[in-house]
């Protein structure tokens, strides 16, 4: 075999050395390409579950929510706050100057057109996530009368907005719609 | 070990060699299975299957891992996690199956590996090590799939789980207390399961270090070879890479193309169906039996149906069983004959063709129910399996007229070079 | 010394193994094994093609709907099926609107446990919702019905036959096996193992369902859709895995191909491989 190479004229053995390196090379890419697409359901695995993707959304019955009062849902594992302003609350949500906030946004803006009295909010703090107190019936409300999270003292107001403690951004809004007069649609 | 002609680790570039000097992982690497460890020339397609089970074990530590994140090991919810695996989980279902039939094609290429020693004498001086370490594996691997099978906590999880814990109570007065300290209770439970799936997921790894006693073994004396004569200079071997990495590359191919055609269309073929039947402590299916790669020791456990004088079938059935295995431990010692391949030797090779069909016809008793004629005939059949090891290996290897070796591996590869002054066989050429 | 014990090891087993073949062989010709019922009137499932069998084949939606139908019309009485969810049926064809409506007109209502009161009701099921748990206390144990393909042998042909093989009790076996008549409140099906269950045959005439496609629901054909159905319940990924499957096994085919030449070309210059 070696012989037989050497007499080979040098161009008929070089395109013989190519051709075998390209196959070499396919081979290895080929293999490389395999295990770069065994990957994918190696990773994917760790997302959501079609369980829990199916629990991604909640329908939740508000008939029941006198003014002044709130309620704790859960919505994808996670306390959601659902508050039933009074006039008062929500005239005092209201009087506050938007542009002097920590994270300007006023009560119209975080709630539906016509549904001005039904706050709904994650009970999620925006500091650390901790659940706020307010929700709950003889909770602490804090000095701004909305949230108040006893982790690290944020205080929120009645639109469950950012005024004091450490929390960068108001209490987040999730996307919901109301499905019915009594009935809301998290998520 | 290294023939004086192995390929020497040269750093390519500065980085490579500051790591050479710091922490040589690529020469060690280079020298295992590079280009720096010489293998015999003409080793056939027999001996993909070290390499093979190799990546099975890379394969079911992973799809394992995986399935743990997603596994609840309580009685409770062990067999509704696993049907949330198969239906919800995101690819959840070709893990599952990957793993499941993984466990199945471990075993298909491990005792390929094993017959392979068994006809080409692999465990004979200098490599008896190598041998034994194997042995060691094959136990870890028989407890870790055993271990694994209860998982999904179905029927046949549940009573195999039972049947198998209760040869321990076969043990004369130590017995029955090790079979409730095995279990954690007096049947298979919460207790046991947990154990058991902590233990499933740690002998994987424990395997792994014992495959690295295998390797590092067997690079002592190198790699055995069809013709059974050893390595005597540099034209009988090859670099291991790239020539025996692309062999095994092309091996890894067929394999996964076996693997997969029944993962994903027939990946229930080799599971029995009760497992997909809830675990019931109340009522027992009308045919126990393990996954296919236990059926030959099945088959021995239950062949012994009689007291032999003082001591109980089910002990004698029990020991038998466990022998069956602890026997190919003195299989370098029980077979004495000087030379190694089966290809050149007359009778042993009749008689390994034999313990071939032997061993299926175990297997094929093992899976069958425990009625006539399958008792009957895997009583013979077992006759013959400790026969074969303890007293016809030791006879043939002293009896037996082995036929002439070629010189060397390169004269068995190339044809006899009749310039050659040394030939220690003139055989007609 | 191992040559010396193994052989006598070996011998031990052989004799313990002889002892136990005689006394086998002994009892085998005093005491033949009695024939039984089971043995020889058990028949295996009947010759039954589903659209999903073979490695090419797909569920067709239709007839899982249709198998549906049969399963809540007759089954879900007192079979649960419970690894299947509501909103699983989307497979099925049913968009979300119909999945929500079957949901909540679902004959088993959702259980609820009100923890702080103690208080136990029930709710109207929603997509999310696993199929709710059948509880039945009259005689047998409706088995759940969410693998029953895939925990019996050839499990569709099985469900079908066990629902069209129902009969009288036949003669021969009463004359050859009197012991073995049907006791009261069994029922005889030669696909059962063990030839009497509980169940009373559920599908008893033509037209027991009535198929909003049309379809004439003769037994046959309503054993054949549930049994479809039924196939589903057990392995609803199968399309994706054979799916899955053509395309791994043909890069796989393309990629050993490849490492074959590869192969070739590295041993090109050493004969005798």
């Amino acid at each position: 075999m070696a012989e037989q190479a050497s007499i080979d004229t040098s161009a008929q053995a070089e395109e013989g050395v190519r051709r075998r390196d390209f196959i070499n090379i396919a081979a290895v890419s080929f293999a490389g390409v395999g295990g770069a697409a065994v990957l994918v359901p190696l990773v994917s695995q760790m997302a959501p579950s079609a369980d829990v993707l199916a629990q991604s959304s909640t329908e939740i019955d508000i008939s029941a929510i006198q003014p002044g009062q709130a309620i704790k849902a859960v919505f994808r594992k996670q306390p959601v706050f659902i508050r039933n302003l009074t006039p008062e609350e929500i005239a005092a949500a209201e009087k506050v100057d938007v542009s002097s906030l920590r994270d300007p946004q006023s009560l119209e803006e975080r709630t539906k057109e016509g549904k001005t009295n039904w706050l709904i909010t994650m009970g999620v703090c925006t500091h650390l996530g901790c659940v706020p107190l307010g929700a709950g019936e003889g909770e602490v409300k804090g000095e701004f009368g909305g949230y108040f999270c006893p982790c690290h003292g944020s205080s929120y107001d009645t639109a469950a907005r950012i005024r004091k403690g450490p929390a960068p951004k108001n209490l987040e809004v999730p996307e919901y719609a109301f499905t019915s007069d009594t009935v809301v649609k998290i998520g | 070990m290294s023939f004086p002609w192995a390929n020497e680790y040269k750093p390519a570039n500065g980085l490579t060699q500051w790591l050479d000097e710091k922490l040589p992982l690529p020469r060690f690497v280079y020298n295992a299975v590079g280009a720096g460890y010489p293998v015999p020339r003409n080793l056939n397609y027999m001996w993909n299957f070290g390499v093979l089970a190799g990546f099975c074990l890379v394969l079911q530590i992973v799809t394992g891992v995986i399935l743990a994140m997603h596994y609840a090991a309580n009685a409770g919810v062990a067999f509704d996690s696993v049907e949330h695996i198969m239906r919800d989980v995101n690819w959840g279902w070709m893990l599952r199956y990957a793993h499941a039939n993984g466990a199945s094609a471990f075993f298909v290429v491990v005792y390929l590996h094993i017959f392979r020693g068994f006809f080409y004498s692999s465990y004979k001086a200098p490599r008896e090590m190598i041998w034994l370490l194997g042995v060691v594996i094959f136990l870890l691997m028989m407890a870790t799939a055993f271990m694994g099978y209860v998982l999904p906590w179905g029927q046949m999880s549940f009573w195999g789980a039972k049947v198998i814990t209760g040869l321990f109570g076969a043990i004369p007065v130590v017995g029955e207390p090790l079979q409730v300290w095995l279990l954690g209770g007096y049947a298979p439970d919460n207790a046991a399961l947990n154990r058991f799936f902590s233990l499933h997921f740690l002998l994987p790894f424990v395997i792994a270090g014992v495959i690295i006693l295998h390797i590092w073994a067997l690079h002592i004396p190198g790699s055995s070879n069809p013709t059974g004569v050893e390595v005597k200079s540099e034209s009988d071997t090859v670099p291991f890479h790239p020539y025996y990495t692309a062999k095994d590359g092309f091996g890894l191919g067929v394999f996964l193309l076996i693997y997969c055609a029944v993962l994903f269309f027939a990946p229930n073929m080799l599971g029995h169906p009760d497992n997909y039947i809830p675990a019931n402590p109340l009522s027992t299916p009308a045919h126990i039996v393990p996954e296919w790669y236990f059926w030959p020791f099945y088959a021995i456990l239950r062949a012994f149906t009689a007291d032999f004088f003082f001591i109980p079938a089910k002990l004698m059935g029990v020991l038998a069983m466990f022998s069956a295995i602890l026997v190919w431990f003195f299989l370098p010692w029980l077979d004495t004959s000087p030379v190694r391949s089966g290809h050149y030797r007359p009778l042993f090779r009749k008689f390994f063709w034999i313990l071939l069909i032997d061993v299926a016809v175990l297997g094929y008793c093992g899976g069958a129910p425990a009625a006539e004629p399958y008792v009957m005939i895997s009583q013979i059949a077992s006759m013959y399996y400790f026969l074969h090891f303890l007293v016809i290996l030791p006879l043939v290897s002293s009896i037996e007229k082995p036929e002439p070796l070629p010189f060397s591996i390169t004269e068995a590869v190339l044809g006899k070079d009749e310039s050659a002054v040394l030939n220690a066989n003139p055989a007609a050429a | 010394m191992v040559r010396l014990f193994g052989p006598l090891v070996g011998l031990f087993f052989a004799v313990a193994l002889l002892w136990s073949f005689g006394n086998g062989a002994y009892v085998a010709i005093t005491e033949p094994a009695a024939p039984t019922a089971e043995h020889e009137f058990h028949l295996h499932p009947k010759e039954v093609h589903f659209a999903s069998d073979g490695a090419f084949g797909k569920f067709d939606k239709a007839q899982l709907q249709r198998g549906f139908q049969v399963y809540k019309e007759v089954c879900s009485t007192c079979h649960s099926l419970k690894h299947v969810a509501f909103r699983d049926l989307a497979a099925l064809g049913y968009s979300e609107a119909e999945v929500k409506a079957i949901a909540k007109e679902w004959g088993t209502k959702q259980p609820t446990f009100d923890p702080k009161s103690g208080e136990r009701g029930e709710r109207d099921n929603i997509p999310s919702d696993y199929f709710p748990t059948v509880y039945y206390a009259g005689q047998g144990n409706p088995p759940d019905l969410s693998l029953i393909t895939k925990a019996r042998h050839d499990g569709g042909a099985y469900v079908h036959s066990l629902l069209t093989g129902y009969q009288e009790q036949p003669a021969e076996l009463l004359k050859k096996f009197p012991d073995a008549k049907t006791p009261d409140g069994l029922y005889y099906n030669p696909y059962f193992a063990n030839l009497n269950l509980a169940m009373p045959a559920p599908l008893t005439g033509d037209g027991q369902v009535t198929y909003s496609d049309g379809t004439k629901a003769t037994v046959d054909q309503m054993a054949t859709d549930v049994s479809a159905f039924l196939i589903w319940t057990a392995e609803p990924k199968l399309d994706k895995r054979k799916q899955t499957g053509w395309a791994v096994l043909g890069f796989l085919l393309v990629a050993t191909v490849l490492a074959y030449l590869a192969k070739k070309n590295v041993w090109a210059d050493k004969k005798g491989e």
